[in-house]
């Protein structure tokens, strides 16, 4: 069932107390619940303790949508890593648990807890010796931490060998988010950053892109290390998320060709990110060009303006909404509206 | 969808984009850099410059001017006009010379380089046997004398350059009829000047650097006469009947020597040391001029007493009773005299002394009494104080303008009214089409005015801010009081000054209305300053307030500079610019961003701390508003002062140089470590994302006033927007009172919104486009007709510019509409973006706005609007080109301006339609019956010329061409001090926008000595009269 009511963003409180309000606005105090909620990126997230909580309320915008589950029905695999490419299961399940109804299974630890920093992405498409590694900035006050600089590659060309100009690894900060990743290591060569190659650029320039695409970088990377190579045809990690991937035809041994396919996908995973962030910002229509998972969700918080009430009893749906512009849905929050911040990307 | 969309395949849009845009660098504004020669044709009436980059460039009557540039680069040492020629022969340091004609194409005369030559002496001579010392172009306009360090005077014939073998003037010959006892070998090393006789085309005289003159005829190929210096000798003038000549020597003195041909040794009529008795500096140029009145002119260089006065740059004037010794600013490159060219005129009858310092152009007008100086209507010292910003505004309406001409000229009184007497050649180009200021600030505190419509970049006004202010500079010092019996009898010309006494006078940011007259100039020690234009002098006082931008903040220490001290009382202000208002911010940091509204009479200023609003029709704050992020230590303690950091780079040279010193020893301790660091610093870059806790978020970088729909749709109100260096955009929604009740009812402000840009790079520019797209007008733009009044039916929209992207969003509700990312795709930042409207070439009334973007990378780009597409992009700066890039200012249609150096603007234009260029033609001059002798062989002479000019490739010379403006930027590189000063503003802090620092570390050294000079030598500033 679904419930809606607001919050003050500036005075969140402590996640005891929205627990509480929680069990009280869904009328079951004595239910232990799980509860997450989706972020910006679509993702569903865990809110277990005041800081994963508070930060789940500075996301909101205007709405923050909170699932709540029964915790022994509880399926901990929907919640972290690349939900959005997974999000029909993710769903799926959360709407129809009696389907997926998990054995009893013994939790080492709450998966919850964890949040992914880093994957490796688009292993079927890329040449063996080359790695693409996505680094997952939001969410961590972890610093991306690491240093470019200039060098020089050899690289095979029509005319033979060649030296050219390349940028490199540098330097990893210890505790950093690159180093913790260990996909990351001092002496990689850059070759694109986002899916822009990064040859005939300067290190200014690298630096400024890497920079301006700090929320969600994307790079490729020659490792100097090639020994650690994703080995083919094991993709069953689940790590490279992109359902829209599959549908590229498979690696060839041309890699200047396959190089430049990857950058139109690649151009295309940044557009999913760029739709995904301006959903912060209030918007009269809900954004028509979003990716397909976030359509799933919009559907569903559409469907539940209207009515539509999944018949589920382990699972109720709230949708907080905090927002300082003036939105006529909101009753008795005048008073914020008039000072009011927006937060945008 | 529209992203799929590409720019580049609507066949329409490309051809359009062909009539509206186009890339040309036009013109260069101001001094040249570093001169290094000069050359004058009485001829032509030209003058001609040469600098160390290896660029030439001549100038004639005002608009007349040509630019050449030598491909190596090479320091131009001398420069010489063919006698009744359009050409010109130039000697670089690598001894090469150049030979350059103006031709005539089109409809235009043009410079261009025709042939080259080095000198090669036979094989396994050293290279000093052809190194050339003297150029003299002989008045057949057949051959060059070259004389050589050897002693050797090469002859080339013209214009190929080609060394005529047998006619070379060897020592031994000059020596032959020299008796043995009085000269050896020795004498006759390195000539130092070869001048011809006036009147007698077959004598030259050979001057060696030792002191051995001689008389040689070239018809017999003999010396006719000797002359025995008994000090070296530095050069030499012929007195214009050819009966006497004068030498002057390196001792400070010099002498005239009689020529007469019955005597081969001739003795010396007179020897003057003219400053001494004690030792003198050496007198290395000397005029002698005859005037009517049988008082001759003598005008030399130098020969200041060694000890006291040995480090003036100096050029004396004697006539009769008359001596003064011009005092220059900067070292005196070269200089002459314009005198009566009429041969048949028996005086010379000296009219100006033009003199070419290293900083400046100064001309004398000696027909005036007390000779004063000749306001130059080009070549203006643009760095007389160092440039810290500047502004341009375009179509000046004629009252305004009148007004600021009228306003200067009661500035220029003590100027000569003698017209500009370099005058050759024609300016054929169209009348600029409308009336442009560009205005600087300055170091010093001052605003300068400058015409900016065409070719001549004019100063119209000076304004000084530091009236407004106590400093330690007392105002009544006046340098030039004039006292009696001073030798001496010096007299200071000039008005490069590049020593500020008072770094926190400098200017950073102005704003002039050009409807109402109103403008606005913020300094370095946040104070601003609101004036209107005067016509007549006054006294007033003016009205002070400080806006504490600080004011929730607490325990903070601000280290940096006290703001300035006012005073008090009535203050005395020339017609002109005079200030009524004055704000001082506190914490008094460097205001880095300015509105003004003259219509809502409101002036908006930001800081690194914050920003506030003033009313300066009712003299009130109207509110202030802290930027600053609690933790941003750095911005709370000001920053670093010119001291420490002075301290800090001398203590980093140091440690270079004890690096190298001690490059094996390791170095051990937390000091080494931090200086490994700073090695390492310039080869690896950090990737971070920003934070809100990075320092300078706070930093405000733009402010905007606009008429729009803030809050609802319904209603549309003043509104105030600011955009700080951490990505935030603030609006604030005005209350301004009608204006009959505009001095009863305060103005109110209201904060409406706050965006924060995700990506949290700094926003540099903030616009509303209205319900047709079109950016809002001006204030008063509208109320003069100039402008059709904005769009308020439909809805408006929001164009955020970061350094990253260019975002519009929906008003009033902000929601993102459209955005390009630029840094993301081309890893190239903002650093200036303006509004321009480019007209097209090809109808008169298509016309579009658009915008111009300068990034960091040097390049230019032109983005549509609202679309925000990418048209079309040029490089113009290179991006090593720090100050240059901070320097860009773009006007309203198209064009722009940078700094090359610290001295001279390189105008560029953007757009098909508004373009000022230099467009001139010189025509040759009747030949003058000076001539007649050589009538035969100088028709024979053009004949072959012309020949000669077939021959040379045409396609070749067009791409030199195209190469020049190129060039002239690489030129400067590879010059080692410019390298030096990019280094020190790269140095001076990467992702910041900061101001050049650079010409302050480089003229301290100078500022020392000025510093010594004012203490010690002060007294003695005086000039001499009567």
């Amino acid at each position: 069932e679904f419930r809606r009511f607001s919050l003050e963003r500036s005075k969140p409180g402590k996640f005891e107390e929205f627990y509480g309000l929680l069990q009280h606005v869904h009328k079951i105090p004595n239910v232990d619940v799980l509860v997450g909620y989706t972020d910006i990126h679509g993702d569903l997230l865990p809110i277990n303790n005041d800081d994963n909580y508070h930060k789940a309320v500075s996301t909101a915008n205007p709405l923050l949508r909170i699932f709540i589950q029964r915790k022994e029905d509880a399926d901990y695999s929907a919640f972290g890593t690349d939900t959005v490419s997974r999000k029909k299961n993710v769903l799926s399940n959360v709407l129809r648990p009696d389907n997926h109804r998990k054995k009893a299974h013994v939790v080492i630890s709450m998966p919850q807890d964890f949040r992914p920093v880093s994957s490796i992405i688009d292993v079927d498409i890329l040449p063996e010796s080359h790695r693409r590694v996505r680094l997952y900035k939001y969410g961590t006050d972890k610093p991306l931490g690491f240093y470019i600089r200039d060098g020089s590659s050899v690289r095979v060309t029509p005319h033979g060998l060649e030296k050219v100009p390349g940028i490199f690894i540098s330097r990893l900060v210890p505790g950093g988010l690159a180093q913790s990743t260990g996909l990351l290591a001092v002496n990689d060569e850059v070759l694109e950053v986002n899916g822009i190659e990064v040859s005939g650029k300067s290190l200014d320039q690298v630096t400024d892109m890497m920079i301006a695409n700090s929320r969600n970088l994307i790079v490729t990377v020659r490792p100097a290390n090639q020994r650690n190579n994703v080995v083919r045809n094991s993709r069953t990690s689940g790590s490279s998320g992109q359902s829209t991937e599959s549908s590229l035809p498979s690696s060839t041994p041309n890699v200047l060709g396959q190089l430049q396919g990857e950058e139109e996908s690649d151009e295309e995973d940044i557009v999913i990110e760029d739709s995904g962030e301006p959903q912060q910002i209030p918007k009269a229509a809900p954004a028509s060009e979003s990716v397909e998972s976030l359509s799933q969700i919009e559907l569903l918080h559409e469907s539940t303006q209207n009515g539509f009430l999944p018949s589920t009893e382990n699972l109720s749906r709230s949708a907080g909404s905090i927002s300082m512009e003036c939105k006529v849905a909101e009753q008795g929050r005048k008073s914020l509206e008039e000072d009011g911040t927006i937060i945008t990307l | 969808m529209r992203r799929f969309l590409r720019p580049g395949h609507d066949p329409v849009r490309e051809r359009l984009k062909r009539d509206l845009f186009q890339f040309n660098k036009t013109v260069e504004h101001g001094f040249p850099h570093q001169p290094s020669a000069l050359g004058y044709s009485p001829f032509l009436r030209l003058m001609a410059i040469g600098t160390r980059s290896g660029a030439i460039k001549l100038y004639g009557a005002p608009g007349v001017e040509f630019m050449g540039l030598h491909e190596e680069n090479n320091t131009v040492m001398q420069i010489h006009f063919i006698p009744d020629q359009c050409q010109l022969v130039t000697l670089l340091d690598d001894n090469s010379l150049h030979l350059w004609s103006l031709k005539q194409q089109g409809g235009a005369s043009e410079l261009r380089e025709e042939h080259r030559f080095t000198l090669k002496g036979p094989p396994g001579s050293p290279p000093s046997a052809t190194q050339v010392t003297a150029v003299l172009p002989h008045s057949s306009r057949e051959v060059l004398y070259l004389g050589t360090e050897s002693g050797s005077i090469f002859v080339a014939e013209l214009p190929w350059l080609r060394v005529l073998e047998g006619r070379t003037i060897s020592p031994e010959a000059v020596l032959q009829r020299i008796p043995e006892d009085n000269c050896n070998r020795r004498s006759c090393e390195l000539v130092e000047a070869l001048q011809e006789h006036p009147k007698n085309p077959d004598q030259i005289l050979i001057g060696y650097s030792r002191g051995l003159i001689v008389l040689w005829d070239l018809q017999s190929n003999q010396a006719t006469q000797h002359f025995l210096g008994s000090q070296q000798l530095e050069n030499l003038y012929w007195q214009r009947d050819g009966s006497k000549f004068i030498s002057c020597h390196y001792d400070g003195s010099y002498t005239q020597w009689p020529v007469s041909s019955d005597n081969k040794q001739s003795e010396p009529l007179e020897n003057t040391v003219p400053y001494g008795p004690f030792p003198c500096k050496a007198i290395s140029k000397i005029y002698w001029q005859t005037t009517k009145n049988g008082l001759p002119y003598i005008i030399f260089q130098g020969g200041m007493p060694r000890a006291s006065y040995g480090d003036r740059h100096s050029i004396s004037v004697i006539h009769g009773s008359q001596q003064t010794a011009f005092d220059f600013t900067s070292r005196v490159i070269d200089f002459f005299i314009i005198f009566s060219s009429d041969p048949a005129a028996e005086f010379d009858d000296p009219s100006a002394l033009v003199a070419l310092a290293e900083e400046e152009l100064v001309v004398i007008d000696l027909k005036s009494a007390g000779w004063p100086a000749v306001h130059p209507p080009y070549l203006a010292s643009l760095h007389c104080s160092a440039i810290t910003c500047s502004h341009h505004v375009s179509n000046i309406p004629l009252k305004l303008w009148e007004r600021i001409i009228s306003a200067g000229s009661k500035q220029n009184m003590h100027y000569s009214s003698m017209p500009w007497p370099i005058d050759g050649g024609t300016n054929i180009a169209p009348d600029p089409p409308q009336r442009d200021l560009l205005l600087t600030g300055h170091e010093d505190g001052t605003v300068r005015f400058w015409d900016a419509s065409g070719v001549c970049l004019h100063l119209l006004y000076k304004l000084s801010t530091v009236r407004v202010f106590l400093t330690d500079a007392d105002p009544n010092d006046n340098m030039n009081t004039l006292g009696e019996d001073e030798w001496p009898p010096l007299r200071k010309v000039g008005t490069f000054d590049p020593y500020s006494d008072d770094p926190r006078l400098g200017i950073q940011k102005i704003y002039l209305c050009k409807y109402s007259g109103y403008l606005a100039v913020a300094g370095t020690a946040g104070q601003v300053l609101v004036m209107e234009l005067n016509d007549e002098d006054a006294e007033h006082v003016v009205d002070h307030a400080e806006a504490d931008l600080l004011q929730d903040q607490e325990g903070y220490r601000w280290k940096g500079h006290e703001k300035l001290k006012t005073r008090d009382g009535p203050v005395r202000f020339e017609a002109g610019f005079q200030p009524f208002v004055l704000v001082q911010c506190q914490p008094p940091a460097v205001v880095t961003s300015l509105a003004l509204h003259s219509e809502w009479k409101l002036v908006a200023f930001g800081t690194s701390h914050g920003f506030g609003l003033f009313d300066h029709q009712q003299k009130r704050l109207v509110f202030v508003k802290c930027t600053l992020h609690p933790s941003d230590q750095l911005a709370l303690e000001g920053p670093l002062s010119r001291v420490k950091s002075l301290k800090k780079s001398l203590r980093q040279s140091f440690r270079r140089i004890r690096r190298s010193r001690v490059s094996s020893r390791k170095r051990r301790g937390a000091a080494g470590n931090a200086s490994e660091e700073m090695e390492l610093a310039p080869v690896q870059r950090k990737i971070e994302a920003r934070s809100a806790e990075d320092s300078f978020t706070g930093f405000v970088r733009t402010l905007y006033f606009a008429d729009t729909f803030l809050r609802d749709s319904s209603r549309h109100c003043p509104s105030l927007w600011a955009g700080t260096n951490g990505g935030t955009v603030y609006a604030f929604c005005l209350r301004v009172p009608p204006a009959e009740r505009r001095m009863d009812e305060p103005v109110r402000a209201e904060q409406a919104k706050e965006i924060q840009l995700m990506h949290r790079a700094p926003v540099v520019g903030i616009l509303v486009l209205d319900g047709r797209s079109t950016p809002l007008p001006e204030p008063l733009e509208v109320a003069h007709d100039l402008s059709k009044s904005p769009d308020m039916q439909g809805s408006h929209q929001l164009l955020v510019v970061s350094e990253e992207q260019f975002k519009v969003f929906t008003l009033p509700k902000v929601s993102s509409k459209l955005k390009l990312k630029l840094t993301a795709l081309e890893g190239c930042r903002v650093r200036k973006v303006t509004v321009a409207n480019f007209g097209s070439c090809k109808t008169d009334d298509y016309s579009e706005n658009d915008l111009a973007v300068l990034t960091n990378l040097g390049d230019i780009q032109i983005i549509s609007l609202p679309f925000l597409k990418l048209q079309i992009r040029y490089p113009c700066i290179r991006k090593e080109d720090v100050s240059g890039i901070a320097s860009c200012v773009f006007t309203k249609y198209g064009q722009g301006f940078y700094l090359i150096s610290p001295s001279e603007f390189e105008r560029f234009s953007l757009s098909t339609k508004w373009l000022v260029e230099p467009r001139c033609i010189v025509d040759m001059p009747e030949v003058t019956s000076n001539n007649h002798m050589h009538n035969k062989s100088g028709t024979e002479n053009a004949a072959r010329k012309s020949r000669g000019s077939g021959k040379s490739p045409g396609d070749c010379e067009e791409e030199d061409e195209g190469k020049s403006g190129r060039l002239m930027e690489h030129a400067l590189l590879n010059d080692e001090k410019v390298l030096k000063e990019i280094q020190s503003t790269l140095e001076g802090g990467r992702g910041r926008d900061h101001i050049p620092t650079a010409p302050r570390s480089r003229t301290l050294s100078i500022r020392i000595q000025e510093l010594c000079r004012k203490k010690f030598g002060k007294k003695s500033v005086r000039t001499w009269t009567k």
